[in-house]
């Protein structure tokens, strides 16, 4: 009997390994598993091969895999060659289960901006799985799948992460190709991996980053170390007062929080407060500026005549007004405006302009920290997994939810989520932010902190 | 901060080729003043010798060698169009 719930994907290769499952029994346990998340939008049948199988976002194009990207714009659309990542997952052998839930064009925190209806908690099925990423999420944290690929662009890997009580790292921007991934914010998208453990997380992140010839934004990445670190000594951690102190943050979560940090000094790390002023008080106006500017432009593709969804009119202007509006939820049509507006002549300069200023503030905030601390340290999301619809009239209110996850986004620095912990029953992440190309010294940070905290990522309804 | 017109509503859908109905018109003319508001915050600092950052990464020039590749059929490139002839993708008049 394969417990889906607890097994990793490094304990789901050993098996392999050993032939004490076959590949197709253990696609088999996943796939047999009914998903009571909304997690998947389309499951796969077994591809063959005796690989570890994967949940990959919707938002990550798969040859004759259909791709929504979540959207009804994008409902029949089957795309004719892998991405990148698809393509290295292949090589590596790993078996596609099927294509997970996501926001629109991963726009949200919630997944409830999806077209096809809200994923939602495996730890409780009247909450969100968070977003945009809650049906990979779902999917890992529910015994859908040991492993996921998310993308990230303010938060939609580590969130749900947070949210959902397991593993996700958003990569240093141009360490993961985005050839092929459905484009939102192009200086801000970072495809990457969503795990059970940490282990498991620097191997599918092995297995993913890279530099492609078809994505120019690539760079060479430092090889990749499964970690094994025990403690923290030597290690120097900051503490921004700002990210454990804005207004919103849930008791419960600094409370899980401290304690994480308390085991980190016990593990020999030194732990010292410190201070990004702004990039917290401005990092999530500059975001919604500078990300709705990107989308505006990357959505326009959405014409109604190469692909995708196609509403009739009397001319082609007509056809495309039509299109675009039958095919975009409200969250796309909000950003595509903003976007649109910042963009526009004579607010170019106030808006856009000034909000890629901010993001050299919040870079150089950033950078300063790292000449005295090794990694920045914070709660990843201010509150546990809130109730489904609670948030989904308000999107100002919405957009708060990223307000700890955006200002290391901004500056392209890579960010890693565990779980440290419970608050009313729910799981509390804890965020890792190191300089760009640090994801070694991330994952062993975080693999000596999962020691020592040791929580369950099986949610406790499903024990 | 002002908040943003019915007419800037529609003049900003019409730059995005957005057809909305009324209702979305009214509830997007709220939704979009809250939210501009919200971000507006950005012009509080005194930026006046910060440089603009475009992009997170300090990398310019990526060359590629300048070989041809596979490229995809023309079956596949039109896989998905909505509408075909022969080459072309077919649209309504312009």
């Amino acid at each position: 009997m394969i417990d889906t719930l607890r097994l990793t994907a490094e304990g789901a290769k050993e098996l392999l390994d050993k032939k004490e499952v076959s590949g197709a029994e253990l696609f088999a346990a996943y796939a047999g598993r009914e998903d009571e998340y909304n997690a998947f939008l389309h499951r796969c049948g077994d591809p063959g091969g005796d690989g570890i199988p994967i949940a990959i976002k919707d938002i990550i194009g798969t040859k004759g895999i259909p791709t929504t990207a979540g959207s009804k714009i994008l409902e029949n659309y089957v795309p004719v060659y892998d991405a990148t990542v698809i393509a290295n997952c292949k090589a590596h052998g790993l078996r596609i289960l099927g294509k997970t839930n996501t926001d629109e064009f991963a726009m949200g925190s919630s997944t409830e901006n999806s077209a096809y209806g809200p994923a939602c908690n495996p730890w409780d099925l009247s909450r969100v799985p968070g977003g945009s990423g809650g049906g990979s999420a779902a999917a890992v944290s529910g015994g859908l799948a040991p492993w996921a690929l998310g993308s990230d662009t303010g938060g939609s890997i580590k969130q749900p992460a947070a949210l959902c009580g397991h593993v996700g790292l958003r990569p240093t921007y141009g360490t993961v190709s985005r050839y092929g991934v459905v484009s939102f914010a192009s200086s801000l998208d970072q495809v990457g991996p969503v795990a059970k453990n940490v282990r498991d997380c620097a191997y599918l992140y092995s297995i993913i980053s890279g530099r492609d010839a078809n994505d120019s934004t690539t760079v060479d990445v430092p090889a990749v170390e499964l970690p094994t670190a025990e403690d923290l000594k030597g290690l120097r951690i900051g503490v921004p007062k700002e990210m454990n102190g804005v207004a919103g943050i849930e008791p419960g979560v600094t409370a899980a929080v401290s304690r994480a940090l308390e085991l980190a000094e016990s593990l020999g790390a030194s732990v010292e407060e410190c201070s990004l002023p702004r990039s917290v008080d401005y990092g999530v106006a500059c975001y919604y500026l500078v990300a709705p500017a990107e989308a505006s432009a990357n959505l326009s593709r959405y014409d109604g005549v190469r692909y995708g969804l196609r509403v009739d009119g009397d001319d082609f202007r007509e056809m495309i007004m039509r299109t675009r509006d039958a095919g975009f939820g409200d969250e796309p049509k909000r950003r595509i405006m903003i976007g649109t507006y910042a963009l526009s002549s004579g607010y170019y300069d106030a808006y856009y302009g000034t909000a890629q200023k901010v993001r050299t503030v919040i870079r150089r905030e950033h950078e300063e920290l790292f000449q005295r601390f090794d990694v920045i340290v914070s709660p990843t999301s201010p509150t546990v997994a809130f109730p489904i619809g609670a948030k989904i009239d308000d999107p100002v209110a919405m957009y708060m939810n990223d307000v700890l996850t955006i200002p290391s986004c901004m500056a392209g620095l890579p960010g890693l989520n565990i779980p440290c912990g419970l608050s009313e029953g729910l799981p509390v992440g804890l965020q890792l932010i190191g300089p760009q190309f640090a994801e070694n010294a991330l994952f062993r940070m975080a693999h000596a902190l999962e020691q020592a905290i040791g929580f369950d990522v099986v949610p406790e309804r499903l024990r | 901060m002002a908040r943003i017109t019915k007419e800037e509503v529609l003049h900003v859908a019409r730059l995005a080729r957005l057809e909305l109905s009324e209702a979305e018109v009214a509830k997007f003319q709220e939704q979009l003043s809250d939210i501009l508001e919200a971000i507006s915050k950005v012009s509080e600092l005194d930026l006046s010798d910060v440089p603009p950052t475009a992009h997170p990464l300090e990398i310019e020039n990526a060359w590629a060698e300048d070989v041809p590749r596979p490229c995809l059929s023309e079956d596949e490139v039109f896989a998905n169009a909505p509408d075909r002839s022969g080459d072309y993708f077919r649209t309504p008049p312009a």
